[in-house]
């Protein structure tokens, strides 16, 4: 049930705010331009942040650091465990260090192009803009970056770019970028400027006249339900790729906050493009909890086959060289192994719907390594890639040195989230979202190492700006906790807790989340075509409606209970897969990660509709049984002209 | 294979807990520890009991949220791995496992292996950063590191806050803990100017929340799922007797914990 496209207008409820003037001048006209609030006024505003990574920490932290009253609410038990932390390859920057023909402008073009011509060329330009700022910071904090014998910081490439821009700490980029942030925010929570909720999540946003104005929380020790009212609310609250099931996200990664919000009003933009990052860690049994992100720099130097025919069923070691397809390299003969994820992807599902697919499972691909420690030595690959291989050995139990790696895309990142406009405010008046959690600047595929860098741009850079010009028209006051709207986003909280004890069926509510993950990843995965999205529509309400039938959550809601959060999560993702499933249905063509296979060149390559397609979809939510309604964002591309990715 | 699982039960911080026998009839070699305890929940929910609850998050290794006592030692025998990363093809058909939460009086329990680690935010709280406002920075490359510094720092900065180094020792000592992130950034030329006013900071705080003295053990290294060395405690034991000596306390401008 497509919808009949009309000419590319934008509706006028998405007034992306895009600042007047010559691309490179924008965020400079726009800081200019934005009103600022006197300092002694500062504490008198109150900001609350919801999330503690990259984009919320930094944003909770530098918003402190300026003077204003914030609350950061996260759900773990320490700001510092926030899924940021477990990025490995890198944090991109148009430092130019190298020398290699880097800049501001290759960096914002290669990341349009990257995401496929679905992102917001002016977002993106700002963001290649602020990356130099992101690592002066970072170095600034302690951020321990690699470094050359000569004291200067090292970098490397990373995703298949031409240049190398990358800069890492170790496999531990997100990890050492997070703990700066960290430690910036627990400055400020020594300092008194930022209040910090561990074990405590928002629930709902609470909205009067038109804006946000609180949200609702629980304590998750005490299960105690709290009211906290404030001049803005900020969201940074990570990507929903947890409604797979299965993904390389954390375990309690959820959509709940951005779910909520955007039952309050905020549009949810482009639901339909997800990550499928093609090297991960298959499948190993039923009882499965995540999957494991092996780093995509190992495609550096391992060849990816599978043998050439179906069923073979031999060792690897057993299977003579002609008779193994280097899939990769046969097909994409410029790139080889180093395509982008979602073409590496959407090649290795080719080969396993083959039957030619490795494992247990059937479900995986080699990823060989014998050729390059042929080539280099063991203790070259060791230095590169040392600490993956024991970590692959440690989940698996296999040595990558002796036998070829085996692996499988998985879901990684989502680069659909809370439509926002320039200043990063949703439709939603003072609502404003960061991070993966909004929907940017990755347009329809992200690209290798520029999570961190998104995160940190709105984190530091971008929030404490469009934060103060938002203030500075609205005088500070804080409104009463009992006014009828807070109450009102109490009540409803409580009301969903209730429901979700009281049901007292017989499915566990992992049981339940693994159905709907299977549906989601069968006919909204890798490949979708529009029959599939249909069945998944219907086959996601029939789960949601046994969920409410027949899901059991233990124990009660006054102390810490891990079923209750699990379910409260669950029961969003369950309306969110039907979303992204509608979202995928309304796009009917094939761009980054969103592959439709209607639309799809004689080789068997995504083909983009930008006559009809150019636009971020915007979904407007109208009510529990009623169709939500979609609004379009038309982009232009003044700078960067789309042309069809070509990897040949 | 079939495991006997003795595993610590506690419903809330003041209530009193006990060591409670389970069966774990179906255990996959392939599974990680956590998921082994997973099945196992699904079991109790059946049967209308409360789940284990353990602290879990990404299940990589690197968040730092799970870690509890197997077999009396912190994320259990293998070594440099979280409980979260430790497989079950490490155990045996018929084996009897003990699980435990961490234990020290600076991490009270919340409910069975879920305790409360908020004092190591406490003790980062009180000198465990580097002040530098975002914009106020100069060019990265405008400090140059040395790259043994800097490889050093980063060997510090592993660190992910597990507390496993604070149930193995005797003491309850947070030392590892402090010193990792003393070394990271006083090893730094950023972090210098703050030198002194940190390591004093953090290890009042650690005081003030009544971890213990190191006796220089090393159950904690041993543990230590990062390999962090206790090099790490040497210099911050050298930072501070410096900072003390060299430093009148009222011209300091840290305010401790």
């Amino acid at each position: 049930m497509p919808e009949v496209l009309t000419t590319p207008i934008t509706s006028p409820k998405l007034d992306s705010r895009i600042p007047e003037g010559p691309i490179q001048d924008k965020w400079e006209t726009a800081k200019f331009k934005m009103k600022l609030v006197n300092p002694a006024n500062k504490r008198k505003y109150n900001v609350i942040v919801v999330g503690s990574g990259l984009a919320g920490g930094a944003a909770a932290a530098s918003l402190g650091e300026l003077g204003y009253n914030v609350k950061c609410f996260t759900y773990n038990d320490s700001p510092r465990r926030a899924h940021s932390i477990a990025a490995q390859g890198g944090i991109n920057a148009a430092k130019n260090y190298q020398n290699d023909g880097d800049s501001v402008f290759r960096l914002f073009y290669d990341t349009v192009k990257g995401g496929d011509y679905r992102a917001r060329e002016a977002n993106v330009y700002r963001l290649a803009q602020v990356s130099v700022n992101i690592i002066d910071q970072c170095v600034a904090q302690g951020v321990p970056f690699a470094r050359e014998y000569g004291g200067t910081l090292a970098n490397r490439s990373f995703g298949g770019a031409q240049v190398s821009r990358t800069f890492y700490a170790r496999g531990q980029t997100g990890q050492q970028l997070l703990l700066g942030a960290y430690q910036a925010l627990m400055r400020q929570v020594d300092a008194g400027t930022v209040k910090l909720f561990p074990r405590t999540e928002m629930l709902d946003v609470i909205i009067v006249d038109g804006r946000a104005r609180g949200i609702v929380s629980r304590n998750l020790i005490t299960g105690q339900m709290d009211i906290h009212m404030a001049d803005c609310v900020i969201l940074g609250t990570g990507g929903y790729g947890n409604a797979f099931y299965l993904s390389t996200n954390a375990k309690n990664c959820n959509a709940t906050a951005a779910w909520r919000a955007y039952k309050r009003g905020a549009y949810f933009a482009n639901p339909c493009f997800t990550q499928i990052h093609p090297t991960c860690i298959p499948v190993s049994g039923e009882y499965q909890s995540k999957l494991t992100l092996m780093s995509e720099s190992l495609r550096n130097d391992g060849r990816i086959w599978v043998p050439k025919n179906a069923g073979d069923k031999r060792r690897a070691s057993q299977i003579p060289e002609d008779e193994r397809d280097y899939f990769l390299e046969r097909r994409y003969p410029a790139f080889g192994n180093l395509v982008p994820r979602d073409v590496a992807s959407r090649a290795a599902k080719a080969v396993c719907d083959e039957g030619r697919g490795v494992g247990p499972s059937g479900l995986g691909v080699y990823l060989d390594f014998a050729d390059s420690i042929q080539r280099l030595g063991r203790h070259k690959i060791e230095e590169r890639y040392g600490n993956l291989f024991e970590m692959y050995e440690s989940i698996t139990g296999e040595n990558p040195y002796e036998a070829p790696m085996r692996i499988f895309p998985a879901v990684h990142y989502t680069m659909g989230g809370l439509w926002v406009d320039y200043n990063l405010m949703s439709t939603v008046s003072g609502l404003f979202v960061g991070g993966e959690a909004n929907f940017s600047d990755h347009g329809a595929n992200r690209l290798g190492a520029s999570a961190l860098m998104q995160g940190l741009a709105d984190g530091y850079f971008v929030l404490p700006y469009t934060i103060g010009n938002f203030l500075a028209d609205h005088r500070p006051d804080k409104l009463n906790e009992h006014c009828p709207e807070a109450l009102e986003a109490l009540a409803n909280v409580k009301d969903i807790t209730k429901r979700l004890i009281s049901v007292n069926g017989k499915s566990t509510v992992d049981e339940l989340h693994r159905q709907l993950g299977k549906v989601m990843w069968n006919k909204c995965g890798m490949a979708r075509n529009a029959a599939g999205l249909q069945e998944a529509i219907s086959e996601i309400r029939a789960i949601r409606e046994e969920f409410w039938k027949d899901v059991k959550v233990i124990g009660t809601d006054d102390n810490l209970n891990h079923t209750l959060e699990k379910a409260n999560r669950v029961a969003d993702f369950m309306e969110l897969g039907e979303l992204i499933c509608r979202d995928a249905l309304t796009r009917a063509e094939s761009c980054g990660g969103h592959f439709r296979e209607e639309y799809q060149t004689p080789e068997g390559e995504a083909k983009r509709d930008d006559e009809n397609f150019s636009f971020v979809s915007a979904w407007e939510y109208k009510g529990a049984s009623i169709n939500p309604e979609l609004h379009k964002e038309h982009l232009t591309f003044e700078h960067v002209k789309p042309s069809q990715r070509s990897y040949k | 294979m079939r495991l006997i699982l003795h595993v610590w039960r506690q419903s809330g911080p003041n209530a009193p807990g006990r060591m409670v026998r389970y069966d774990a009839p179906n255990v996959d070699e392939h599974m990680s520890f956590l998921e082994m305890l997973d099945v196992v929940n699904e079991e109790l929910i059946k049967k209308n009991e409360e789940p284990i609850h353990f602290d879990h998050d990404c299940r990589e290794g690197i968040c730092g949220a799970c870690g509890f006592m197997v077999n009396g030692v912190a994320h259990g025998t293998q070594p440099r791995t979280t409980v979260c990363q430790l497989h079950m093809r490490h155990f045996k058909d018929g084996d009897e496992v003990y699980i435990e939460p961490f234990r020290a009086v600076a991490f009270p329990i919340v409910k069975d292996l879920v305790i409360n680690r908020s004092a190591f935010d406490r003790i980062i709280s009180a000198g465990g950063y580097i002040s530098t406002p975002a914009g106020s920075a100069v060019d990265a490359n405008a400090v140059l590191v040395r790259k043994e510094n800097a490889d050093l720092a980063m060997d510090a900065a592993a660190c992910i806050g597990c507390g496993a180094c604070v149930a193995a020792c005797p003491n309850a000592s947070a030392s590892l803990f402090a010193g990792a992130k003393i070394s990271h950034l006083n090893l730094l030329p950023q972090g210098r100017a703050e030198a002194s006013e940190r390591v004093r900071g953090m290890v009042e705080a650690m005081n003030h929340e009544q971890f213990g003295n190191c006796t220089n053990i090393g159950e904690c290294e041993a543990v230590c799922p990062k390999g962090i060395s206790i090099e790490n405690i040497a210099r911050m034991n050298r930072e501070y007797l410096s900072a003390i000596w060299s430093e009148r306390p009222e011209t300091g401008g840290g305010d401790g914990g």
